[in-house]
């Protein structure tokens, strides 16, 4: 398989990785017309994807033919859904940081430029519909309060790699981007009369693990899942 | 959407939101007016916009959407529909019909 080195190959990591995850909710969410919302996004990410895998090498051959240890997403990305409350805290996390990525690298000369421009009116899409799902679960009922504050604690522990260097984007002010990420982090959280979670912002593994390969037990499963049907017949073409 | 609305079913659902019904307006990118476009449930306005954007507008660019709560529109009854509509349209004097219209008239 040929792999060109890009930064585009994480980036499209994280897009294709929470798609399918978003996918795996087609028929099992709350409402109808969250369905639609969960799957637009999801459509939205996959196509991202196809782009910026496409700058690496064959889109196809990335998404089905990878083995685990050569996918570079952030671990965050590749958590299980959850409750619909762990679904929101993981958008609301990874789609904040997506849209401060892309705004900066929509600024700049990098071949990433072009799709981060068409993609950030898409994300901030993303961010919008996490903010507000978090402020109506959090400020909701008692219960969704719960769900949604043990949501956003237990993912707490995969925010530390968002903001680890990632090779090919030296550019990119990450130290800027924490703090920017933080500051509408917390704002949307206070909003929703929740709390930032304290604690470790890095899981058992070390920081930067899923952009080195290393990724969480659930990740083999949803390979497993993804891969299934294009492993059982190489050269297949649909 | 999902839940159907109870004075369809006669029946206080068993649905799994009790979200109300809103009604939805379109206007689009060149369109001169709102026009009447469906229905959804959604739990407040905010999302309401939100939910008649993926649903009805696909996210093009450039147009109006207005939601109402269905609770707030108050439609005409069809049992009233005789008296309502009908006296003008038997009154012919009422509509400018019997006017002779001079040849140099073309956009009338």
């Amino acid at each position: 398989m040929n792999i060109t080195a890009t930064p585009a190959l994480p980036l499209g990591d994280d897009a294709l990785i929470l798609s399918h995850r978003l996918g795996e909710w087609a028929g099992h969410a709350p409402v109808l017309e969250e369905e639609v919302a969960l799957a637009n996004i999801a459509l939205d990410l996959l196509g991202q994807a196809r782009v910026l895998l496409s700058l690496a090498g064959d889109e196809d051959e990335l998404a089905y033919l990878r083995e685990e240890r050569q996918f570079r997403n952030l671990q965050l990305v590749e958590q299980p859904n959850g409750d619909f409350a762990h679904t929101i805290a993981r958008q609301l996390y990874f789609s904040t940081y997506q849209e401060l990525l892309f705004d900066h690298l929509a600024a700049t000369e990098s071949e990433l430029a072009p799709l981060a421009g068409k993609a950030v009116k898409e994300v901030a899409y993303h961010r919008d519909h996490a903010h507000q799902w978090t402020l109506r679960l959090g400020d909701g009922t008692d219960e969704s309060h719960t769900r949604m504050q043990r949501a956003l604690d237990s993912l707490w522990q995969f925010t530390g790699e968002l903001f680890e260097p990632v090779e090919g984007l030296e550019t990119v002010p990450w130290s800027a981007l924490h703090d920017d990420w933080t500051t509408r982090i917390t704002t949307t959280l206070e909003q929703a009369t929740l709390t930032v979670p304290e604690g470790p912002r890095h899981g058992a593994w070390r920081a930067g693990a899923g952009r080195q390969g290393l990724h969480t037990e659930s990740f083999g499963r949803l390979l497993a899942e993804m891969q299934h049907l294009h492993r059982s017949h190489p050269g297949a073409t649909w | 959407m999902t839940t159907p609305r109870p004075a369809e079913t006669g029946a206080t659902a068993a649905a799994p939101t009790d979200w109300p019904l809103w009604e939805v307006f379109v206007r689009s990118r060149r369109g001169l007016s709102h026009t009447h476009a469906g229905s959804l449930h959604a739990p407040d306005a905010e999302m309401a916009l939100r939910n008649a954007r993926d649903l009805y507008t696909r996210r093009s660019e450039g147009i109006s959407i207005w939601v109402v709560p269905s609770a707030q529109v108050t439609a005409s009854s069809p049992d009233e529909k005789d008296a309502f509509f009908e006296p003008a349209g038997d009154k012919p004097y009422r509509h400018p019909t019997f006017y002779e219209i001079p040849d140099g008239v073309h956009h009338l």
